[in-house]
């Protein structure tokens, strides 16, 4: 089959590999219809996560069609159009009990302080993604979810990952009528989070970027005030300032460990790897939110260590909340705001293109090129 | 809170704290172009509310323990866990000098930097064996093209003349200072 093979850092290529095949009664094999690039994914390309071995296919962001089940899959049929949520998990483990299923305790022998995850690495299971043909999806009954048919397969796709990540980042953050929001990241995480932000009852929703015409993107597609940190001095005390001297009541890190706008947190975070990525989002939501308010975390970092202003966070009193996604649990209310009108998840897909030019995909994407927000890639012969 | 829409919106205006917006009309005035608004006001209508929620309303669960997958080839574990978990990923096994440096690591706990640093070294290692077996296949890399090199054409063109530029430039100053150790 053909599929995104990573080679090394800032390389990557469209390549032959063998096809998956059936490793586990409860397994499906998916033939991939859309696969998004992720902003995390650029985490991998850049090659900030530890044991992201050479030949990897990415791809967490993924829908298709079942064309093989275990002996063991009930709940799916050979035929079947299915969206797949990032997570692996197991659904009975002490987590998948608590409805975590983005910590699932049964999925990743590589590490316990992660959950399985397709194509993100061996600190996430070593799972193969979905930019490709066909993947092995373990866990099938519980994992994968039958497409409804009145839900766009554009519309699908978002729902494995970007759209429940926002909407978990609003979710954390403790939202109460009329709170003033601060999200940082006008990316489809952050996106997303403004407008679920406004669902919760935001009273003022205030989203930060310096790439222009993303800000203009998200004032269209949020309704949202915008602040390009480029233009201002302080980013923390700009946000004081729109506050009334106090700061925002939730701000959310939708960026992570690549954030700009600090020379000393890229040299030592991005360049040199003294800490596991750039922490400037972080120590701007730790000193734009008031005190006694919530910083909501779903921006990815390493697993190493970040300089951050804990001791503001202590003198505070802040709520911090973090967490990967439990994209399941999310999807019957998500697929509910869809269908209410409240959002069409697919207007921020600007980019469709086919497998073989992911190289060109991924370069396009992380330069934020040609007006790019979401791109997303369409493997031959896709069965939509 | 009834407020005009250039008020709602004048910068230094505070719109959060307000403890006294009247919930009965539950959507403000100056909001009222945000589809959906206040939807999810509401904590029973957000989905991970309360945040470890039992029972699990997840469907189609039958099993209470996961059946071990096999394991055929070699897979590592955390040094924190007792073994493999029941479902791994089986896909490129640690191999050649990379996976050498890869099994040292395992030997490191998650909670011990030299674990992720190790791995981290690893990854470079792997990116060489990978350019290696690349060439002892008979498959030259396209540097250009697996860099994204037509997107920077088409895209960034001002990028790909500088590297352009600077490509030229290294092979002249190599060529020079082969010509002139040459006369030497």
């Amino acid at each position: 089959m053909l599929a995104m093979n990573y080679r090394g850092p800032y390389r990557i290529r469209a390549s032959r590999k063998s096809d998956p095949v059936i490793e586990h009664p409860g397994d499906a094999i998916v033939q991939v219809s859309r696969s998004c690039i992720c902003g995390s994914d650029l985490h991998l390309y850049h090659g900030l996560v530890p044991d992201t071995r050479t030949g990897t296919t990415f791809g967490h962001e993924f829908v298709g069609r079942v064309v093989e089940v275990g002996s063991d899959v009930r709940n799916l049929r050979v035929g079947d159009d299915v969206l797949v949520p990032f997570n692996v998990f197991c659904g009975s483990c002490f987590f998948c009990q608590r409805e975590l299923y983005g910590n699932c305790h049964n999925t990743n022998p590589e590490a316990t302080a992660a959950g399985g995850i397709f194509g993100y690495s061996h600190t996430t299971g070593g799972y193969d993604g979905g930019q490709a043909e066909y993947v092995r999806v373990p866990m099938a009954d519980v994992g994968p979810t039958i497409i409804p048919p009145d839900i766009d397969i554009d519309d699908a796709v978002l729902l494995t990952d970007a759209f429940p990540t926002g909407y978990q980042a609003a979710e954390m953050g403790g939202i109460d009528e009329g709170d003033t929001v601060v999200v940082f990241g006008a990316g489809p995480v952050g996106l997303f989070a403004a407008k679920s932000a406004w669902w919760m009852g935001a009273g003022r929703v205030i989203v930060v970027d310096h790439v222009d015409y993303r800000l203009e993107f998200a004032r269209r597609f949020a309704q949202c005030e915008t602040v390009n940190f480029r233009e201002v001095g302080d980013m923390a005390m700009h946000i004081k300032r729109m506050t009334d001297g106090l700061g925002a009541d939730v701000c959310i890190d939708a960026v992570g460990c690549e954030a700009k706008g600090s020379a000393l947190q890229e040299l030592t975070g991005v360049k040199l790897k003294l800490q596991a990525g750039a922490a400037t989002v972080l120590h701007w939501c730790i000193n734009a939110v008031r005190k006694g308010g919530t910083v909501s975390i779903v921006g990815v970092y390493g697993p190493t260590f970040n300089a951050v202003p804990i001791g503001n966070a202590l003198n505070k009193g802040l709520t911090l909340r973090m967490n990967q996604a439990s994209v399941k649990r999310h999807l019957p209310r998500l697929i509910e705001h869809i269908r209410a009108g409240h959002v069409k998840p697919s207007d921020i897909i600007t980019h469709r293109v086919p497998l073989e030019e992911v190289a060109d995909a991924y370069y396009l994407f992380a330069h934020k090129l040609d007006g790019c927000i979401k791109t997303v890639l369409i493997p031959p012969r896709a069965p939509h | 809170m009834d407020m005009p829409v250039s008020q709602a919106s004048e910068p230094g205006k505070r719109q959060g704290h307000a403890p006294d917006i009247d919930t009965t009309t539950r959507r403000p005035p100056h909001l009222d172009q945000i589809a959906g608004w206040g939807s999810d006001l509401d904590r029973a209508q957000r989905p991970a509310e309360p945040k470890e929620r039992r029972p699990a309303r997840l469907e189609g669960l039958h099993w209470h323990e996961v059946t071990p997958q096999v394991a055929h080839v070699p897979v590592l574990h955390s040094s924190e866990r007792p073994g493999l978990t029941p479902i791994f990923g089986s896909p490129l096994p640690p191999r050649g000098l990379s996976g050498l440096v890869r099994r040292f690591a395992f030997g490191y706990s998650e909670n011990d930097l030299r674990h992720w640093l190790l791995l981290l070294f690893a990854d470079r290692v792997d990116t060489v064996e990978g350019l290696v077996e690349d060439v002892a296949h008979g498959h030259l890399p396209r540097l250009y093209a697996e860099t994204g090199g037509r997107a920077e054409l088409k895209h960034n063109p001002r990028a790909a003349a500088i590297k352009a530029t600077a490509l030229v430039a290294g092979v002249a100053l190599i060529v020079a200072w082969r010509r002139s150790s040459s006369r030497r």
